[in-house]
């Protein structure tokens, strides 16, 4: 009678321990698969591959290998994925020291850091991995500007610029704060954006809201009437209705971002690769190899599902060989 | 019997305990040495005048310019907002707690404060940039989405409990006969409370101000989701801010490169708001010990 309480505390626990038991269970676990019992599918072969792989780098480019990792374990429930969001920059510091199997880039690998690769003995292949158009975002109050032109946003965004309201960048447009928001210095966006808009990487004024979190850049811009910002294609694809896209004017006409313009090559100068680049170490594991030969073959579906713009054939040949060389040299 | 001799199990058991104690020290110093060092390594290549005098903040920017001051007035913006909230409302709910309220009015009002401490900064966060600001937009106070008001709002919100809770410790702890004597020379409620009470327990009362501001000064969640990441010399609470604590978080959850400068601004900054905190208490156990009233 006196052990009542110590009873009770103990059988609670039990329960508790007995429900995190049973509940969780193997993330990706596919209950779609019509009742064809517990055991998942394996690949090809019926193999069941387990492991774990490591991926950090782009922002715009992580939640492309993040559906690809679902994608991929729906059949290999047992490999873990990680995928990080440092930035490119970010991405390749670690990558290039050998933390990171996989880093995902928005721009290509920049001299210093190949050589900082060579120094630590990391080889790697770099791959084409998808297709993103960079596009330009507006609040969706904004109703005056429907398309800019490249020397606009070139004069918006260059290093002292002076422009603080959106009646300085032309002539009609109302007389309302200009608030910028776009991705930090780590960003590939970045690098990519000011090089080919401003002319020179890295080349950009200061004092606009910087995160490598698109979420921020998506709530400064969404929340304040007189917002500008700027990142990849997925992002204002995922957050329609909640901002606006803007057409850009590269002397030929405004163009608005699209999957079809970007894969054609009109958007222009904001349609752009994205990359990722593999450790060839990793490939002595057999998950490492599978699961980029997943992002290529599958390509179209997991870039359509994620909101990206897919390979085209050529691309997706080029990237296949690519990365069958690669794995041929280490032999699997 | 026993002979009494020295019992080394209590020295055992005094060491220990010793040990303890220090180890909060030996952190603190720990600390210490561990912001200086990447620090005096900042400072060799940017000079303290440009820190600590030069307004433009961009140290991940080229070419980068390392003018601590926009950082430092936002924290001193958000803090000082912040405490205009919490010091009213703090004190005056425990002058409303120690002397006007019934038993029973405390023994449920009291928990309920301590419920705003409990909840965390994260919350409190997403409930400024998520609540506060559409609502003070619908109020028409012209902020956007990032603003320094919201922020500071909310961390005074924070902070009251600290206040609260301290100033009424230091209020219960006055002896009755104070109040009874002034009872007895005729004064009102009001005026024990605001004349007797509050000046006697003045030490307690200013140590629970400084444990407050030292709480705002090193909020940082708050401050990271809710006011902004732009760094901006600026006193009105209108606007976005950067503060030094969600400086360091920004760049720390980033990847600057280990050793670069960049890097560094992070410990030069904390460098900085940790004498900023630091001179504060000094200042505080200065004014404690000044006003404090021995009873008995």
């Amino acid at each position: 009678m006196t052990h009542r309480p110590l009873t009770f505390a103990a059988l609670l626990l039990a329960l508790v321990l007995a429900a995190a038991g049973c509940g969780g269970g193997r993330e990706g676990a596919p209950a779609r698969d019509g009742g064809a019992g517990e055991a998942p599918a394996g690949d090809a072969s019926g193999e069941q591959l387990s492991g774990r792989i490591v991926a950090d780098g782009s922002s715009t480019v992580g939640p492309f290998t993040t559906a690809a990792a679902e994608q991929f374990q729906r059949r290999h429930s047992g490999v873990q994925i990680t995928v990080g969001v440092s930035g490119t920059g970010g991405g390749f510091s670690r990558f290039c020291r050998g933390e990171t199997d996989l880093s995902n880039a928005s721009r290509p690998i920049k001299d210093e850091e190949t050589a900082e690769c060579e120094e630590n003995g990391v080889e790697y292949v770099e791959l084409q991995i998808v297709n993103d158009g960079l596009s330009v975002v507006v609040n969706n109050e904004n109703d005056w500007a429907q398309c800019l032109t490249t020397d606009e946003l070139r004069r918006i965004w260059e290093p002292g610029s002076e422009i603080g309201n959106w009646s300085q960048v032309r002539d009609g447009f109302p007389d309302v704060p200009l608030v910028l928001a776009g991705p930090g210095t780590d960003s590939g966006t970045f690098d990519y954006f000011t090089e080919e808009i401003v002319g020179e990487g890295g080349a950009s004024r200061s004092d606009f809201t910087a995160s490598e979190n698109d979420n921020v850049i998506v709530q400064a811009v969404s929340g304040n009437r007189g917002g500008l910002g700027y990142f990849g294609l997925s992002y204002l694809e995922e957050n329609e209705g909640r901002l606006r896209g803007v057409a850009v004017d590269a002397g030929e006409g405004c163009v608005e971002p699209t999957s079809e313009t970007v894969q054609d090559g009109s958007y222009t100068p904001l349609g752009r690769p994205l990359f990722v680049y593999a450790k060839k170490g990793a490939f002595e594991r057999r998950e490492v190899q599978e699961f980029i030969r997943t992002m290529i073959d599958d390509n179209e579906t997991i870039a359509r599902n994620a909101l990206y713009v897919p390979l085209t054939d050529e691309q997706r040949t080029k990237a296949h060989d690519d990365l069958e060389a690669a794995i041929g040299e280490v032999g699997s | 019997m026993r002979a009494t001799g020295r019992r080394w199990s209590e020295d055992v058991v005094k060491g220990v305990l010793a040990l303890f104690a220090l180890v909060s020290v030996a952190t603190t110093v720990a600390i210490v040495v561990a912001l200086l060092l990447p620090a005096v390594d900042f400072f060799s290549q940017v000079s303290l005048r440009e820190f600590f005098t030069t307004t433009d903040w961009a140290p991940l920017f080229s070419p980068a310019r390392f003018g601590v001051l926009p950082l430092v007035a936002g924290t001193l913006l958000i803090t000082v907002v912040a405490c205009l909230v919490a010091i009213p409302f703090g004190l005056g709910a425990a002058i409303y707690l120690s002397e006007y309220a019934r038993p029973r009015t405390r023994r449920i009002l009291k928990p309920a404060l301590e419920v705003l401490a409990g909840i965390p900064t994260v919350v409190y966060g997403y409930f400024a940039l998520t609540f506060v600001t559409p609502q003070l937009q619908a109020l028409g106070v012209p902020v956007g989405i990032f603003n320094a008001l919201a922020a500071a709002l909310v961390m005074g919100i924070m902070i009251i409990p600290t206040i609260a809770s301290l100033s009424e410790d230091a209020m219960t702890a006055v002896p009755q006969a104070l109040r009874d004597g002034a009872y007895g020379l005729g004064s009102n409620k009001l005026q024990v409370s605001l004349r007797i009470v509050v000046p006697a327990a003045v030490s307690g009362i200013i140590a629970s101000f400084v444990l407050g501001i030292s709480r705002a000064v090193g909020e940082t969640m708050i401050v990271l989701l809710a006011a902004g990441g732009m760094p901006n010399l600026t006193f009105n609470p209108l606007e976005q801010v950067q503060t030094m604590t969600a400086f360091i978080a920004a760049v720390g959850a980033g990847d600057a490169p280990h050793g670069t400068v960049a890097y560094n601004t992070i410990f030069a900054v904390g460098l900085t708001l940790f004498v900023m905190t630091f001179a504060m208490n000094l200042v505080s156990i200065r004014l404690v010990r000044k006003y404090r009233e021995i009873y008995e």
